[in-house]
């Protein structure tokens, strides 16, 4: 331990803080490939249930060890390029749908101070990289050569750029209910009790950023992207093997991102539900970090609840839906907001 | 040594040779492509001058909202080089008069004389506490209101003039209205109808 720590010390200290974010990072990493990979095991099962079925339970003790293998099974597969495709931006594609998925998550807090990089403007990043994740998807409908492909970029492109615009907006409002765009500063601000979070004030903007996290990531009801029934399966039509695995990993990572930004924005991130109440010192040994996990996992079951539930959109419903119901409640909503912060109305505002 | 030059000159060289690029590469997806290369490497070197607001900003609209409609635009265009470079070598001395007019206008405006240290002070390096987010905010609506909200209004006027140009009635057009479907009841749409058995005489025949 001690010849562990003079070999430390001995290294420079530039070097020391890259190493120490380095591993940060493969901290945050990991785990969310590791979500990732069972988040599609509970999707299985989860719509199994629903379905009235079993779901996967064949590979390890109750289908624990699926995702493994399905892994596995991608890993082994061929990639295939179509014949006239853009080599370069065919493979390269799948990397641009998931790197802002998992670079995103630099400004998350996971508790107290429990942060990466602790940024003041963490909620324009935020946004900045979500609006890069539809790179992906055009760049590799466009490169597959195939129409099929094209038509799902298309349309994702103009999905993405108008749901983004609602998400702004509903930020907007977070923003000026916290007074801050540090994304740990916005925690601190819903601080006191249930009643405080800010779902309570910001409830139309709770559900206008939730969903429109869910056009966002092309899931279901919102997946004209991939439209299995019209454009069979739109832009990754022509991937296989581990580029295709690619494009899963960033639609799931994007999934608990949104995940995690909607607890941290509107149901208080790591703050205990019983804050304020007789139970929170029966509580208090309870890391934060837990409490956003299960905030997390409420929101990803919701994900998979609507995949069950509701049929697809139709494109032009999708586009009425943003263009003509969310971005005018969100505008109203700012307006809303100014006025409940000019006023003080209590006990957010006061 | 500090890090800082290094990261300055490693961006700066991206961000030179994807604007170069830009206009050179032969296919008009790349040039877009390269683009967005130079709006980030851009980005980067705003966020070395502290300015994390902008160059955030800038990733935000002009990577994530104008550039995916240009590349949007320019997939659907089918367009054909051939009949884009019939005319280079005609009109290839009025290029350069305009390139060597705009040379010249450059090095007018941010030339030495104007532009060098002697003239702007170099920035002054601010603390882990300064919020470049901040700074804007109170100054733009403060110092500069009146220009930030006549660019508000033109914006406004950018947007209405657009949507007024686009909005065309066609009387063949069938539109949808929600509010109707959601408020349909099952008598609006199924009707049971009484009817006979039909006599079994012709039946199996």
């Amino acid at each position: 331990m001690d010849t562990l720590l003079a070999i430390w010390n001995s290294v420079p200290e530039g070097i020391q803080t890259s190493l120490v974010i380095i591993i940060k990072i493969v901290a945050i990493v990991v785990p969310i490939m590791l979500s990732v990979a069972y988040l599609t095991l509970a999707e299985r099962k989860v719509i199994g249930y629903i379905q009235v079925r079993i779901g996967p339970n064949r590979v390890g003790p109750r289908g624990l060890l699926q995702p493994i293998a399905d892994g596995l099974k991608l890993l082994m597969k061929e990639v295939i390029v179509p014949s006239k495709a853009n080599r370069f931006l065919f493979l390269g594609a799948p990397l641009l749908a998931l790197a802002p998925a998992l670079a995103a998550w630099a400004v998350i807090p996971f508790d107290d101070g429990m942060v990466l990089a602790d940024i003041n403007a963490g909620l324009l990043y935020i946004l900045a990289l979500t609006s890069l994740s539809v790179y992906g998807i055009i760049i590799a409908g466009w490169a597959s050569n195939s129409k099929y492909a094209l038509l799902g970029a298309l349309r994702s492109a103009a999905q993405v750029v108008s749901y983004e615009i609602a998400m702004g907006f509903a930020l907007v409002c977070v923003l000026m209910a916290a007074g801050s765009l540090n994304l740990g500063d916005i925690v601190r601000a819903q601080e006191g009790s249930l009643i405080h979070w800010f779902w309570l004030p910001l409830l139309p903007m709770f559900v206008v950023y939730f969903l429109s996290g869910v056009a966002e990531t092309n899931r279901s009801p919102f997946d004209v992207a991939e439209g299995e029934s019209e454009i069979v399966a739109g832009f990754h039509v022509e991937y296989s093997g581990m580029a295709f695995a690619l494009f899963f990993l960033a639609e799931y990572a994007n999934m608990i991102l949104i995940a995690a930004l909607t607890a941290i924005m509107f149901l208080g991130g790591w703050l205990s539900p019983f804050q304020g109440t007789f139970l929170e010192d029966i509580f208090s040994w309870v890391p934060g970090i837990v409490w956003l996990f299960a905030k997390m996992a409420v929101f990803l079951f919701l994900f998979l609840w609507f995949r069950a539930t509701f049929p697809r959109y139709r494109y032009d419903q999708i586009m009425r839906l943003g263009w003509k119901i969310f971005i005018p409640l969100t505008i109203v909503w700012i307006l809303v907001i100014g006025v409940a912060i000019l006023a003080q109305i209590g006990p957010w505002f006061d | 040594m500090s890090i800082e030059p290094v990261l300055f000159y490693f961006f700066s060289a991206i961000l030179i040779f994807a604007s170069v690029l830009v206009i050179v590469v032969k296919n008009p997806i790349f040039a877009a492509l390269f683009l967005i290369l130079a709006f980030f490497t851009s980005a980067a070197i705003w966020l070395l001058l502290e300015a994390e607001f902008l160059a955030i900003v800038l990733v935000l609209v002009y990577v994530g909202a104008v550039m995916v409609l240009f590349l949007f635009v320019v997939m659907m265009l089918d367009i054909n080089l051939g009949p884009l470079r019939e005319g280079f070598i005609r009109y290839l001395p009025v290029g350069l008069i305009v390139a060597v007019l705009i040379l010249i206008e450059m090095v007018i405006v941010v030339g030495p004389k104007n532009f060098g240290l002697e003239q702007i002070p170099a920035p002054v390096r601010h603390g882990a506490e300064y919020s470049n987010t901040e700074e804007l905010g109170s100054i733009l609506y403060t110092v500069y209101v009146y220009p930030f909200e006549i660019a508000a209004v033109i914006l406004l006027v950018a947007i209405i003039a657009a949507i007024s140009l686009t909005m065309r009635k066609r009387p063949q057009t069938k539109y949808q209205n929600p509010a109707q479907q959601v408020l349909v009841q099952r008598n609006d749409r199924v009707r049971l109808v009484k009817m006979k058995a039909e006599k079994t005489e012709n039946n199996g025949k």
